[in-house]
């Protein structure tokens, strides 16, 4: 298709979605207005099962099963973009030379990177209490390691992040969501049902599965993105075409 | 205006896939994939908002204060992170396509290579 009969193409379509958009959006209830009966009913739900953040009852015990779904996705997409960027037959690994790092950036760097990790298990752990959670936390932790390519060198990226490790912790996270699922099914007849003691409110270990799955996703996210931003990382650092420099630039048959 | 935030979502997609579709740059159309996505949280949190409420978290707030949906907003949650290992995938694909046909610009993918 030409380039002109795209853009009118879309132009038509565009209108089409403008008009029937702004028609649907008309018919719903306006701005900012007070009554949510679902909202308030997941609220009412939340305390019940004496969880303090709404959001994560719902994401982790009133719709568990989207988070499921969704878990899964993420799982897949990991898995896809690992096999994608994985070694090809026709290309080599360098192997990267230690890099020079102010002293002050080098100091900077050890002295966060505990308290970023530290921050990002808080996070996690405090999913059902405060603002946060396994995907939140998992990602403060997996971004937070990065500390250690950023303030040193990617030899020293390597030695802090077991990548072997992190790829059967994404697995077993995931498998973990589906077993507390069928042991909710065995326990209590329904998958995915709470079967712990929901403990005191505003408690660390209030919200009975809350808190578990939490950490299920909170480890299937921070090792999962871990997995992705090396396999990134491994194309731009370590990986190049056999017999050419870093990034060569033209085309090349398989 | 009632509707206006709703309507600022719609944009907001329409951007994005005005994006995609002039776009001769995949990295680019990734971009625009993202932004037209984003649109889903705009919207998400536009219904979920409340006038005069705050975060549904009620680790220190008492029991019965109007709070925004959390319904919603568990939704654009996961949205978020789906989001962002979605576009990690649809990078890398991009990477193999620039290793395999030397070209990330749509309109040169002509033929089929293995």
């Amino acid at each position: 298709m030409s380039r002109t009969a795209r853009l009118w193409l879309f132009g038509a379509a565009a209108v089409v979605i403008a008009a029937c958009f702004a028609a649907a959006c008309s018919g719903l209830p306006s701005f900012g207005t007070t009554t949510h009966p679902y909202g308030e009913r997941a609220v009412a739900a939340a305390l019940r099962q004496r969880t303090a953040n709404a959001v994560s009852s719902v994401n982790f015990d009133l719709r568990a099963f989207d988070t499921l779904g969704e878990e899964s996705i993420l799982f897949a997409s990991v898995l896809g973009a690992t096999m994608l960027l994985r070694l090809a037959r026709d290309e080599r690994k360098n192997v990267p030379g230690p890099e020079r790092v102010l002293p002050s950036t080098r100091l900077f760097g050890a002295l966060l990177l505990p308290v970023t990790l530290l921050v990002g298990v808080y996070i996690v752990a405090h999913g059902q209490l405060s603002p946060g959670g396994g995907f939140q936390g998992g990602v403060v932790l997996a971004t937070g390691l990065h500390l250690a390519y950023v303030a040193a060198d990617y030899l020293v990226l390597k030695q802090v992040r077991p990548l072997e490790v992190l790829d059967i912790a994404d697995a077993l996270a995931a498998g973990a969501f589906t077993a507390l699922g069928v042991a909710g099914l065995i326990v209590s007849g329904a998958f995915l049902h709470n079967f712990l003691p929901l403990g005191t409110f505003n408690q660390l270990s209030s919200g009975g599965l809350v808190p578990v799955i939490n950490a299920a996703v909170g480890i299937e996210v921070g090792s999962g993105v871990i997995v992705l931003l090396a396999g990134f990382l491994d194309q731009a650092v370590e990986i190049s075409e056999a017999g050419r420099g870093p990034a060569a630039p033209d085309a090349k048959d398989a | 205006m009632a509707i206006f935030p709703f309507l600022v979502s719609g944009w907001i997609l329409l951007v994005g896939v005005f994006g995609l579709v002039v776009s001769r740059d995949l990295i680019q159309a990734i971009g625009c994939l993202s932004v037209a996505q984003s649109s889903t949280y705009v919207l998400l949190l536009a219904i979920g908002y409340r006038r005069g409420a705050t975060a549904p978290v009620y680790a220190d707030l008492p029991v019965g204060s109007p709070v925004v949906d959390p319904v919603v907003q568990a939704l654009a949650l996961t949205d978020v992170v789906v989001g962002a290992t979605v576009t990690a995938l649809l990078l890398a694909l991009v990477i193999q396509l620039r290793k395999r046909h030397g070209t990330v610009d749509p309109e040169q993918l002509t033929g089929l290579r293995g």
